[in-house]
């Protein structure tokens, strides 16, 4: 074999691998002596910013992470959570951005398939993914095309797992023409005790290979492409996509679990980013021993592959196990069954080395932990923008009220943030494993929990995404106070009870102190939510550096709250259910219209405070809605959010299969277009057959509520108590706009 | 006994034993695709939907050549019941046990959406529990579910009643506007000359419970389920 020569280490390489003078002076004294290419590869990556977390990690230790229910936190594939019975939920959030930019179809279909492997990895079978996509003004023909690329993807790779896609959110703002975001969620469901953890112990037990072949395909996804930010050149990193395979990832969910069940895995792990290299050095260091690798062995879809190559490459559907010893030809044969690749590659050892092997001879000899555990933590200065005082002005009484309230719900309902996103969800599979009581497009997902061998249960698991990252540019704490609580109020909005969440940061470069300082700021606004909403934070991931040409994203935290709903029968819809309920209006509009969408559409600003957020009148109102839906006083509940009150009760009309109108009248003593526009947190829109009741326990319960109207008839009637309505339109005419907003921009391209 | 057919890369396999077994109580088991035989005492085969093979190559057209389905074929050939649903009724067609194929969408997107159809027979093992010109609401989700067949053949399966199923408005008159796939003559379900070979774009697995998708799926299957019955007890 012609084996290419290695290049030869040293600092200007080190350098070229994206590593700093001073992570080089520690390699050299970690090893005493200078690493091999191999070895230089691996500390590359192991040390990326997208692995080590090395700028965020001082942040990260300050979320709360622990309950009684949490029966996994973050440092695993994914948070687990109990939901009683012996049952428990394995969840996370990831992005795929700087791929999904670059080749959108493939960059988010391997998102998914990465998302789904942190969840089968644990042991759980995935029944529910959710996404988080955020891209620039449609105006431009390239985000048509990326929106179209990264829903092919999503639904291409999902769709044929067998996992269905029940909900998420997709926004657009010009700070994502040069960086999208593409996050991707996934829940699964496991038993307690069948629990799976990246652990690779027991001595001399043997460490197996699963899957696919390996090629040559996203080798420095990880650390060249997630690690650094983009410019005009990063097209030419299109060979660090890698390329996904949703038959086979699907062959593998069964596979491993399959073999899960026999109780013959030690420990297992998929290859993710950094791919042989990562999976190997965590699960060592997760059991605190060490492990021998044979590269000969590993199955390899091209020819002359280096030790180099074989250790940094992040092929697709590929996961590293530990076996009992002497299970290893029995879990051999099921992956066999499978059509999938099944290779014992090493053993685990008790030295605390990472010993890799190629052609006999020793290509990478080193300690496992100063790799994985003691890699660089640092503590990056922040410096608050010199223009946060400016964004955040807005002086309400000089600004132009709004003339033209009925054009301003049309142009809102037309807008592709606001309007339906069934072009996107009609392309996921929604019911797969037939478990979906509310898909795409309400407020939050729920779906039924079923037994694995297909017993149906009571419990129902409430899902929803969610973040608006203009506020968090306004204010990045407020802004993720914000995320949280209304993340966890969309699941309220069901009748569930929230859980805990998950989180995903997108933020820009962090070597900038401003970028860091808005990262400071969005996880302390985290910490603060989570904590007061009891919602700990069980898994997450940290995307930086999307930025493009020096222009950074807003800051993107997203947050995905998980609830729980028992009996799943009883629940809330998102859209009015029937004719004749009253309207009750929960929780308290304040003249506020800072970073609404209303003031970004009709007056081209995006300034001023966003919303007041009050963590105790969420904490209330969500234990109010799990209530008062458990007693049947709520049959409809929606969240009031981006568009305000008008929007939200168009939602509620129009959104149903069946279409239902409403007569409202709102309270004057606000300007108009604040109370039908303006964004105050903490507000539901409840229909209720029993309304005198629902307020009763509202009030009991420290939420105002208010009677505002009744649902019924084919018109939404939105007016003072007295005089001409402000807003009295059609429901067809509504449905026609806000349905076509999103197909009349891309079918026009 | 109902034997529901696992492909690798079938992904309804275990919703439509759970149609059957959880929800219509008849005794349902999935059936390994490398299998040569079926389970003795076998009354119905379900080919479920999912993505066989990936769907690499074309829809069905590697799961065609799976050991079990020579059985299904002899199965078929005996008269017993086969349903094909969605990528199970691309495998019958690719194996010729249905007439036509399905191709691309023509808007080219997978759709997954509740869809009406029209029952345009009352057939005794497929829609015996309906009546005709009853209108069922189905989800269907696939990206190659538009059924093409030559306008000859095409009314041959006019004239013998071998058109089971339309794509429809909820009032059940069938219009280009309720097509959501470009299938000619709005066809969603398909039948053999001889009757008990069946296969359709919705899926009747997802709609067997009033809180989750509705029930008019058991309809379809309730059907197949009748039919079963009747066979176990004549045999």
């Amino acid at each position: 074999m012609t084996r290419a020569s290695e290049p030869k280490v040293d600092f200007a390489l080190a350098l070229a691998h994206g590593l700093t003078p001073d992570e080089w002076t520690s390699i050299l004294s970690i090893l005493g002596r200078p690493p091999s290419f191999s070895e230089l590869g691996i500390f590359s990556v192991m040390w990326s910013e997208h692995c080590s977390y090395k700028s965020s990690k001082k942040y990260l230790r300050r979320l709360p992470s622990r309950a009684e229910h949490v029966l996994q936190g973050p440092g695993e594939n994914a948070g687990c959570v109990s939901i009683g019975d012996g049952l428990a939920v394995v969840f996370k959030i990831e992005s795929h951005n700087h791929p999904s930019f670059i080749e959108p179809r493939q960059g988010a279909a391997t998102g998914v398939g990465g998302i789904l492997r942190d969840i089968f990895t644990m042991g759980a079978r995935p029944i529910a993914s959710l996404d988080s996509l955020r891209f620039g003004p449609l105006e431009d023909p390239k985000h048509r095309y990326l929106l179209d690329g990264v829903v092919e993807g999503i639904g291409g790779y999902g769709n044929s797992v067998g996992v269905a896609t029940v909900g998420g959110e997709t926004t657009f703002h010009e700070c994502y023409r040069g960086n999208i975001v593409v996050n991707a969620f996934n829940l699964g469901l496991v038993r307690e005790e069948g629990l799976f953890l990246a652990k690779a112990a027991g001595l001399g037990n043997p460490v197996l290979y699963v899957g696919s072949k390996t090629g040559r395909d996203g080798i420095h996804g990880a650390s060249l492409l997630a690690s650094a930010e983009f410019d005009d050149s990063s097209q030419a990193k299109r060979p660090t996509v890698q390329v996904g395979d949703p038959f086979t990832e699907k062959c593998l969910i069964e596979a491993c679990l399959e073999a899960m069940a026999t109780g013959g895995i030690v420990g297992i792990q998929d290859m993710g980013a950094a791919g042989l290299t990562c999976s190997s050095f965590e699960m060592a260091s997760n059991a605190g021993t060490g492990i021998e690798l044979d590269l000969d062995r590993v199955p390899q879809r091209e020819t002359n592959m280096t030790p180099y190559e074989l250790l940094l490459s992040e092929s697709q559907e590929r996961m590293l196990l530990v076996a009992a010893a002497g299970q290893e030809s029995r879990l051999a044969e099921i992956f066999h069954r499978w059509g999938l690749e099944a290779v014992v590659v090493g053993r685990v050892t008790d030295d605390g080395r990472m010993r890799i092997r190629f052609h006999g001879k020793h290509v990478v000899d080193i300690p496992v932990d100063p790799v994985a555990k003691s890699s660089p933590e640092l503590d990056r200065p922040v410096r608050e923008p010199a223009d946060l005082r400016e964004r955040q002005k807005l002086d309400l009484p000089s600004l132009a009220p709004e003339a033209d309230l009925p054009g301003a719900l049309a142009a809102l309902l037309d807008s592709p943030n606001l309007g339906s996103k069934a072009w996107i969800y009609r392309q996921y599979d929604q019911l797969v494993q037939g478990n979906t009581v509310l898909g795409p497009g309400g407020d939050a997902a729920l779906v039924r929990v079923k037994l694995e061998d297909g017993t149906p249960t009571q419990k129902g698991l409430a899902l929803a995404v969610d973040c608006n990252p203009r506020w968090c540019w306004l204010d990045p704490y407020a802004g993720t106070l914000a995320a949280v609580a209304e993340a966890a109020r969309n699941v309220a909005c069901t009748g569930a009870r929230p859980l805990a969440l998950t989180n995903c940061l997108n933020f820009g470069n962090p070597e900038k102190p401003e970028i860091m300082w808005e990262f400071a700021e969005a996880t302390r606004g985290l910490a603060d939510a989570a904590s007061a909403l009891a919602t700990p934070v069980v898994s997450g991931n940290v995307s930086f550096y999307n930025e493009n040409s020096g222009r950074a994203i807003h800051p993107t935290p997203t947050i995905a709250v998980v609830g729980l709903l028992e009996p799943w029968e009883r629940h809330a819809t998102s859209f009015f259910s029937a004719p004749g309920r009253a309207i009750v209006l929960l929780g308290r509009t304040r003249e506020e219209l800072g970073g609404s969408e209303w003031l970004a559409l009709r007056r081209g600003l995006e300034a001023g405070h966003p919303p007041a957020v009050d963590l105790d009148h969420e904490r209330r109102l969500a234990g109010l809605l799990h209530a008062a839906v458990a007693a049947g006083l709520v049959t409809s509940a929606h969240d009031v959010a981006r568009g305000g009150l008008a929007v939200a009760l168009a939602q509620c009309a129009i959104a149903g299969a069946t279409r239902i109108g409403a007569e409202v009248a709102l309270a004057d003593g606000i300007r108009p277009d604040a109370l039908l526009f303006g964004e105050s947190t903490g507000r539901v829109i409840a229909t209720s057959a029993r309304a005198e009741e629902l307020v009763a326990m509202a009030r009991a319960a420290g939420v105002p509520a208010l009677r505002i109207g009744t649902t019924g008839g084919a018109r939404l009637r939105i007016g003072p108590p007295a005089g001409a309505a402000w807003i009295d339109a059609a429901l067809v005419d509504l449905h026609a706009i806000w349905s076509r907003a999103l197909p009349r921009r891309l079918e026009a391209a | 006994m109902f034997a529901v057919v696992q492909f690798p890369g079938s992904n309804d396999d275990r919703d439509a034993r759970f149609a059957l077994k959880s929800v219509l109580g008849a005794a349902a088991e999935l059936v390994w695709h490398q299998r040569a035989e079926l389970p003795a005492g076998t009354q119905a085969v379900l080919l479920p939907g999912g993505f066989s093979y990936g769907d690499y190559l074309r829809c069905g057209a590697m799961a065609k050549y799976s050991p079990i389905m020579a059985a299904v074929n002899r199965f078929a050939q005996a008269g017993g019941p086969v349903l094909g649903v969605c990528n199970g009724f691309q495998v019958l067609c690719e194996a010729g046990l249905l007439p036509g194929v399905l191709v691309r969408n023509h808007h080219l997107h997978f759709v997954c959406a509740f869809v009406h159809v029209r029952v345009e027979r009352a057939v005794p093992i497929f829609t015996s529990r309906a009546r005709v010109g009853q209108v069922l609401r189905l989800p269907i989700k696939h990206g190659e579910g538009a059924y093409c067949v030559p306008p000859e053949q095409l009314d041959e399966l006019e004239r013998s009643g071998q058109i089971v199923l339309r794509y429809c408005e909820p009032d059940g008159s069938v219009t280009p506007a309720a097509n959501p796939n470009g299938a000619v003559a709005n066809i969603a379900g398909v039948r053999n000359a001889r009757g008990n070979v069946m296969g359709l774009m919705p899926h009747p697995e997802h709609a067997v419970e009033p809180a989750i998708g509705g029930t008019d799926g058991l309809v379809i299957l309730g059907s197949l389920v009748d039919a079963a019955l009747r066979r176990g007890v004549g045999a």
